[in-house]
């Protein structure tokens, strides 16, 4: 019986690897999910076939219960899609803290306690810390992202934080050690929920003072602790599937934080601990340069001329929910013979792939979405660039100037385009409260409003006539 | 003499006791290199449902929650730490791939062609 479950989570642990690499390839790559489904069924049947399941009861109600959250959570619009991804780290980091938990207390008041060996403790601890501290970092991005009143949007700092972080981080590892050394003496569990505790107020305290910008490397970061978390409780269950499943999407978050960091030139520690929100306000000081504002009716008689238009999509794009729109525009401009194409930074937007997901919503085909790579090299060539409600992204300043905190950061180089439109809420700096050459240069025309009605006021242009020779 | 006998077969318990945990060692290194392996050459054009599908792939914690919430030998408490364990992994698992594949099916090409 146990043999026929061995089998079953080897052919599981094959279908998972499948799913991944099915990803490889937008044609292939809703094979994927079907082979994710199956590992998991296969996965869950052969647990509960396992002897010793018997409380079925136990089972079946949190199973059904879960399935209504789980389908709500599945239907969230697409630009909620970075909170909800938040919120499922917080689920998978809760559930491997309350395993963990629960193990531990199972094995404690065992006679003896002999199976809480030192290794299964050090697995333990590393299992309660990384699930907490994933638990409530996510709730807080998650809050931030969705823009809950009470969670502080701009990063939230304080003098003397990193000490404060790495101190309760550094009490917890040195109590996590004890506790491997004692697993078993009668203060044991006190050590244990001091851990758990430390672990919670880590996690908030952790995200907190990270501000929006930084949300793709946050979430890529707390994806690959949701993952070590299950390999964790693998080591503690003896389990080699956990430990295959975790170490997949561990090693997945690890790649998108190394591609999203190096996508702003700055360092896991700088992102964690870096502050970032202070260094910019004094940079955002005194500049009285004047933007130069044109009307959709100019902007749409300019692009009307153009052979290669590049569009620039950002974060306000998202938040202005512009892409239904855009993709009407792309429909106008298309219909005139002119080839437009999108310039997908790898952070713009609050997650990784974020804007590539909102264009494909809107039916945008995806052999039109170009990365910065890309796109750079023909930059020259573009008669019109459009920015819609991107930042940081284009700010030439990443190129140029050496106090900028954004300098040595890859952008795409809108400043190159022949012609730059750019669309923007309010004349006030972005995010990061830099201030953008871009908007100042002799090239640049700015489109002031929100990028929907922007966007949907150049549609009419096109399509009223006014631009029909 | 006695000291080194002492410590050899100290060290052979140490092996035979630690052996199940290197063999998860291996395991976890290895997949952790295929992982590395296949999830670079994932397109970036799908990194989004890269994260969903792989929030749903970690939601594999069910199995350690079905068995602490199932099994017939666990106290009540502990049973109720693992039903709310499962009832998380198992809301990941649903909302996870459910949302993956809603993205998928939006990637088309020109011609229309479903991914």
């Amino acid at each position: 019986m146990t043999y026929a479950i061995q089998v079953a989570y080897l052919l599981s642990t094959a279908l998972f690897i499948f799913s991944l690499h099915w990803l490889s390839d937008p044609k292939s790559a809703r094979r994927g999910v079907f082979a994710g489904v199956a590992a998991m069924l296969v996965a869950v049947a052969a647990t509960w076939a396992m002897p010793g399941i018997s409380r079925h009861l136990w089972i079946v109600i949190p199973i059904l219960l879960a399935v209504g959250p789980g389908v709500w959570l599945s239907l969230v619009p697409l630009t909620a899609v970075p909170q909800r991804t938040a919120l499922s780290h917080a689920f998978g980091g809760l559930a491997a803290g309350l395993v963990g938990t629960a193990k531990y207390f199972f094995w404690f008041n065992e006679p003896g306690s002999p199976s809480l060996t030192s290794f299964r403790m050090v697995a333990i601890v590393a299992e309660i810390i990384l699930g907490y501290l994933t638990f409530t970092g996510s709730l807080i991005a998650a809050g931030k992202l969705q823009e809950i009143k009470w969670i502080p949007q701009r990063p939230w700092v304080y003098k003397g934080q990193n000490f404060v972080n790495l101190g309760a981080f550094a009490l917890a590892i040195v109590l996590g050690v004890l506790l491997i050394l004692s697993p078993a003496e009668r203060w044991s569990p006190l050590v244990f929920i001091v851990i758990i505790i430390l672990a919670l107020n880590f996690g908030w305290m952790l995200v907190m003072p990270i501000g929006g910008a930084d949300m793709p490397t946050v979430i890529s970061i707390l994806n690959s602790y949701a993952g070590l978390s299950a390999v964790a409780m693998g080591f503690v269950l003896d389990n080699k599937l956990l430990i295959t499943a975790g170490a997949l999407d561990g090693s997945s978050g690890l790649i998108l934080s190394i591609i999203m960091c190096r996508a702003m030139n700055r360092s896991f520690v700088n992102v964690l601990f870096g502050a970032f929100g202070q260094v910019q306000q004094t940079a955002a000081a005194g500049s009285d340069k004047v933007y130069k504002p044109e009307t959709v009716e100019g902007a749409a008689q300019i692009m009307e001329q153009a052979n290669l238009v590049v569009v620039v999509p950002g974060y306000g794009m998202a938040v202005a929910q512009a892409q239904h729109k855009v993709r009407e525009l792309y429909d106008q401009l298309k219909k005139r013979g002119i080839t437009v194409k999108f310039a997908i930074h790898p952070v713009a937007g609050r997650m990784p792939g974020h804007m590539n997901v909102l264009l494909a919503e809107a039916e945008i085909p995806y052999t039109d979405l170009v990365e910065m790579d890309e796109i750079n090299p023909d930059m020259p060539q573009a008669d019109v660039c459009l920015v819609i409600g991107a930042n940081d992204v284009v700010n030439p300043a990443a190129r140029s100037d050496k106090g900028s905190p954004i300098y040595g950061m890859p952008i795409i180089d809108a400043d190159r385009a022949k012609t730059v439109f750019a669309i923007k809420r309010s004349k006030n700096p972005g995010f990061a409260g830099i201030d953008n050459e871009l908007y100042f240069s002799d090239r640049t025309w700015m489109l002031f409003g929100d990028a929907k009605n922007v966007v949907g006021e150049l549609v009419k242009q096109f399509s009223s006539g006014g631009g029909i020779h | 003499m006695a000291l080194a006998n002492g410590s050899a077969t100290g060290l052979i318990l140490a092996a035979e006791g630690g052996l199940d945990y290197m063999s998860m060692l291996f395991v976890f290194m290895l997949s952790t290199f295929i992982g590395v392996g296949v999830i670079r050459r994932v397109s970036r054009l799908l990194h989004t449902p890269l994260m969903s599908l792989t929030n749903a792939i970690s939601a594999i914690a069910v199995v350690g929650s079905l068995i602490l919430a199932g099994g017939e030998h666990y106290p009540t408490g502990i049973r109720v730490m693992g039903a709310i364990a499962l009832f998380a992994s198992m809301t990941n698992i649903v909302s996870g791939f459910l949302i993956t594949d809603r993205m998928l099916k939006m990637f088309k090409t020109r011609d229309g062609g479903k991914s």
